[in-house]
């Protein structure tokens, strides 16, 4: 079959897709997105968290043929959207945020939204396989939620587990993208 | 990071930014959080086709026949293989004993072992062309565990294995040993023998017994097990791939393809986490073999089902001790066997072994020692390698033996552990003489004096409480009856780097040259980052020796030598080192250079110690003699050398005395827990830690790797087990919906203090950091269980039956 719809603002078509695939499948398979992470393919990890029609979901559970006609993000464009959502508000700043470059894999020069410089600042990142998906799920409850406590992000990011870093430098990041957020940088 | 202790030694510092000692950035960092890391899985080819594996629905079966025709004739199938395809004579694999077959032959050893693969157009279409294919499995009796295994009339898992102890063991690349076994179901075997036991009993006014259960756990990285193997025009292959050590793969997969080494050339791709789950090969074999047999790149992804049953897992253990104390609190003696299931292939089981019976008595001063460690082989999953192997089993026993005799003397655990800490200068159990820092009272002393996270915390004034800080969260199964808090503390002893006279060692390239006007240095190595930082301190490293801003990681591959696993705490170390070392010879060819170029200009050039920092040749006065660019003008430096730790020795096979180990890793926790004790529902409030780490290269990481080895040690405490039937030996739980791992709302604060007391024999002085703190989590939570509710809890992980006396 075939399905269309936007991904990160831009119309996308996929072809010759199987009834039985699901979103993240055609994004990473077959729209060359593969951000979105595969970790478990059971709805249990979150690594595959997108925004379908602003709502975050586990892609991996998504069929495709659900998505015909409605609106994904992911993290490739959680980038754009986080710049177009300050534009006009008092968030309009957060476009100011950049990488700063250390070495030559940092992707100096990259725009990135104030969630994700604020992992890479507070070392949320080690193997990076669940950051995606944090990043969008955090990105989300931050929109909803400017202000969370420790026990409020705790619950927005159960659904998203993490091996690596035992969630702390997790929770740092978030905690400093708020509070970014909060001081208008 | 918390509090600094006194350095014994002051390690070199950095006066170029962005040196060793900061907490700089992770090179990766971007491209993680923009979602453009490549990552194994996320490989791609033109003409790619999906690589499927069938698995073994049975734990034991001789295998009576394979019918592969209806798979291979369905529409979108480009290959089916089974043992028989293989095209050489070099059919199995392992980490130190080849006994791993590539594809079942004949026999199945274990639930979920590979027995076909298939290549496809589509995933699914391989799926159900595996599916398609026809085994008839004749099934035979079930081992699993000591008795069965070494019962009278066993089947042998592996016949024909013989058991003549060999006087070899696996040192230099030399013949792998099967060890000093009594029975051929048993893998391998390490007595540790000091001093005499029964004079210590006989001192002995307090004598506790234990014996004690560990689960099954599993490393449950986040990336599954994938990579892509493309056939070359030189009839070699190119593997993209997530390992822990490029250069064991290659020398396990080469002689199975029937290729020299030169033709696998194998790049590492991005690695999802590791944990030890990917020192074994899974499909790296597989892959490659569809793709010479097809002609197409093939890409191999595991879904979560799968890898549950697509690496080793930690070995479950039975262990018993017995332990002596005089009336005030001396240790007398320790008589211990620790019984580890290897499960069907041996993996890295003789060096957990080697680690569980050498580091089996703590970080305490025993004199009158008798240990034994074994590993069976059954018909379990296989087990190998994971974060802090042997000294994790082993941890958990010998510290809640310590809360035993504590109470049983009356003493403060706490103080009981001090009275018998070991430390700098003190003899193991194996003999060997610990030379450098060993802080174990003062880790204990740190974790007792951060301040107790308050009581009742689910109470905020004037509201209700929050249930999301109490036992049962969410599920909103108390709002504070039946609550009652416990703490607990636990300290552990690790091995840092491969032990028992293994040649561990690195290599590092390193480049020097200007580029765009700047001094450049490129470092290229085959170290497998699996998302510890190597990457973030190799660069640092650089920036250190050699005075330059920026510096250029090439991605890892075997183009370049071996820099050993990512594993037992080893790289910071040995790769670290390797990278220093070679930065070290271009910053003495720079220095010829400079002294070619400009010598005659000032005499310092001659005469004093020059250095390279902030982009110059520097005096040791801070005289600045020339910049670097001008010094190497259009020449470039480069350099690729070896580097090893101080070697190691085996242990002698009946005794166990040797100089087995590098150095050793301390951390200590202190656990606060609420149990519900009506439903046996826990909540970890806080799990603090105190490490030394000898030097903090990069600070941010190191407390990255304390917490997120504390974590998985909270999961072992009280929710991580492989559940395998007793019966069949098959796994019950191989999904993320039935092998629970902590989330964060199961995690709770982990408030570290960082003690950096130097090892002068390591490079800048430190220590390995990635293990320590996976062992004493496990106990310090079960203490502190223990502590709220008066239970004996000698099993991990507690369930709440465990709790509620309802199993």
């Amino acid at each position: 079959m075939r399905v269309n719809f936007t991904v990160n603002g831009r119309p996308q078509e996929a072809d010759d897709v199987w009834e039985g695939e699901s979103l993240l499948y055609v994004l990473r398979e077959r729209l060359g997105l593969p951000g979105s992470k595969n970790a478990c393919e059971q709805g249990e990890c979150g690594s595959c968290t997108v925004r379908l029609d602003g709502v975050p979901v586990c892609s991996c559970l998504v069929a495709a043929g659900q998505v015909e006609g409605r609106e994904v993000v992911t993290v490739e464009g959680l980038a754009d959207y986080a710049k177009e959502r300050s534009c006009g508000t008092s968030l309009q700043d957060a476009q100011h945020w950049s990488a700063q470059g250390q070495d030559s894999q940092t992707g100096e020069g990259t725009e990135l939204a104030p969630i994700q410089q604020a992992f890479i600042d507070a070392g949320a990142v080690q193997c990076g396989f669940c950051t995606p998906g944090l990043l969008v799920a955090a990105d989300e409850m931050l929109e909803r939620h400017p202000d969370p406590s420790d026990a409020d992000i705790r619950e927005a990011l159960s659904g998203n587990l993490c091996r690596c870093t035992g969630y702390e430098k997790i929770m740092d990041a978030v905690r400093l993208a708020a509070a970014r957020q909060s001081e208008g940088v | 990071m918390g509090t600094t202790g006194l350095p014994t030694n002051i390690t070199q510092g950095s006066r170029t930014k962005g040196g060793i000692g900061e907490s700089t950035l992770r090179p990766d960092g971007t491209l993680k959080v923009t979602g453009e890391f490549a990552y194994s899985s996320d490989m791609w080819h033109e003409d790619m086709l999906w690589g499927q594996i069938l698995r073994s629905p049975v734990a034991h079966a001789e295998i009576v026949s394979i019918d592969t025709a209806e798979a291979l004739a369905t529409p979108g199938v480009y290959a089916v293989m089974t043992y028989d395809d293989l095209p050489t004579e070099v059919r199995n694999y392992g980490l130190e004993i080849q006994d791993t077959p590539v594809l079942a032959h004949g026999k199945v050893r274990h639930h979920g072992e590979p027995v076909a693969i298939v290549a496809a157009d589509h995933p699914e279409t391989a799926r159900r062309a595996a599916a398609k294919i026809k085994v008839e499995y004749k099934e035979l009796p079930v081992i699993t565990d000591e008795a069965s295994a070494t019962a009278p009339d066993a089947v042998l898992i592996h016949e024909g294995r013989t058991d003549l102890p060999q006087s070899q063991l696996r040192s230099t690349g030399g013949t792998p040993t099967i060890g000093h076994v009594p029975h051929p179901n048993i893998l391998h075997r390490q007595p540790i023998i000091r001093g005499d036991v029964s004079a210590g009993r006989e001192r002995a006014d307090v004598i506790v017994e234990g014996e004690y259960v560990f689960g099954m756990q599993d490393q449950a990285f986040l990336g599954p097990e994938s990579g892509l193997a493309v056939p070359a025009e030189d009839g070699g292959v190119d593997l993209y791939i997530a390992t822990q050590w490029l250069h064991s793969d290659l020398r396990q997969i080469a002689p199975v393809l029937g290729l020299p080494e030169d033709k696998v050339r194998m790049t590492l791709s991005g690695v999802g986490g590791a944990f030890g789950g990917r020192e074994d090969l899974s499909m790296q074999i597989h892959a490659c073999l569809l793709a010479l047999r097809t002609g197409k790149p093939v890409k191999i992804v595991y879904n979560r089902f799968e890898s549950f049953f697509g690496h080793v897992h930690r070995h479950p253990a039975k262990l018993y001790y017995e332990h002596g104390a005089t009336k005030d609190g001396k240790l007398t003696h320790l008589k211990a066997r620790i019984v580890l299931d290897g499960g069907a292939y041996a993996s890295a089981s003789p060096a957990v072994v080697g680690n569980a019976a050498s580091l089996g008595a703590g970080p305490y001063v025993i004199d009158d020692v008798d240990i034994e460690a074994l590993a069976l082989y059954t018909n379990n999953p296989p087990c190998g390698a994971m974060r802090g192997f042997g000294a994790v089993q082993a941890c958990f026993a010998y510290e809640a033996q310590m809360d035993k005799l504590a109470a049983k003397l009356g003493m403060d655990p706490v103080e009981f552990r001090q009275i018998n800490a070991m430390e700098q200068g003190t003899a193991l159990p194996t003999g060997q003489i610990v030379d450098s820092p060993a802080p174990v009272a003062e880790l204990l002393r740190r974790v007792k004096a951060m301040p107790l996270p308050p009581e009742q915390q689910w109470l905020t004034a004037g509201e209700a409480a929050d249930v999301r800080q109490l036992p049962g969260g969410l599920s909103n199964t108390t709002h504070g009856e039946g609550v009652v808090r416990g703490i607990g503390y636990a300290v552990g002893i690790k091995n840092v780097g491969f032990s028992e006279g293994f040649d561990d060692y690195s290599t590092a390239r390193v480049r020097m040259e200007v580029v765009g006007g700047e001094p450049v240095a490129t470092v290229h190595t085959a170290m497998a980052e699996v998302g510890q930082g190597g990457i973030t301190v190799h660069a640092q490293i650089a920036r250190t020796e050699l005075g330059v801003t920026h510096v250029t990681i090439n991605p890892a591959d075997t183009q370049v030598g071996s820099a050993g696993s990512t594993s037992a705490s080893r790289q910071t170390y040995v790769t670290g080192g390797a990278v220093k070392h070679s930065c070290e010879l271009v910053r003495e060819k720079v220095l010829e250079i400079g002294r070619r170029k400009f010598g005659s200009y000032h005499p310092a050039w001659a005469t004093a110690e020059l250095l390279l920092e902030g982009g110059k040749v520097v005096t040791d006065g801070g005289e600045v003699l020339a910049d670097l660019v001008d010094v190497l003008g259009d020449e470039a430096v480069e350099v690729e050398e070896e580097w090893r730790h101080r070697p190691t020795e085996p242990f002698d096979l009946r005794t166990g005395q040797g100089f087995g180990h590098v150095q050793y890793s301390f951390a200590a926790h202190r656990a606060v827990v609420e149990v519900d004790t009506e439903l046996g529902m826990v909540k970890v409030v806080e799990l603090a830690c105190a490490q030394d780490v000898g030097k903090a290269l990069n600070p941010l990481s190191v407390l990255g790797q304390i917490q997120g080895g504390t974590t998985q040690g909270l999961g072992i405490a009280v929710m991580e087990e492989i559940v395998v039937d007793p019966k069949t030996a098959k796994v019950r739980n191989p999904s993320f919906t039935d092998y629970l791992i902590p989330t964060i709302l199961d995690t709770p604060t982990i408030p570290v203090d960082v003690l950096e007391l130097a090892d002068d024999h390591a490079p800048y002085g430190l220590r390995g950091v990635g293990e320590a703190p996976t062992l004493s989590s496990t106990p310090a939570v079960l203490a502190a269980i223990r502590n709220a509710t008066g239970l004996e809890l000698n099993r991990t992980p507690v369930r709440p039956e465990h709790l509620t006396g309802t199993e």
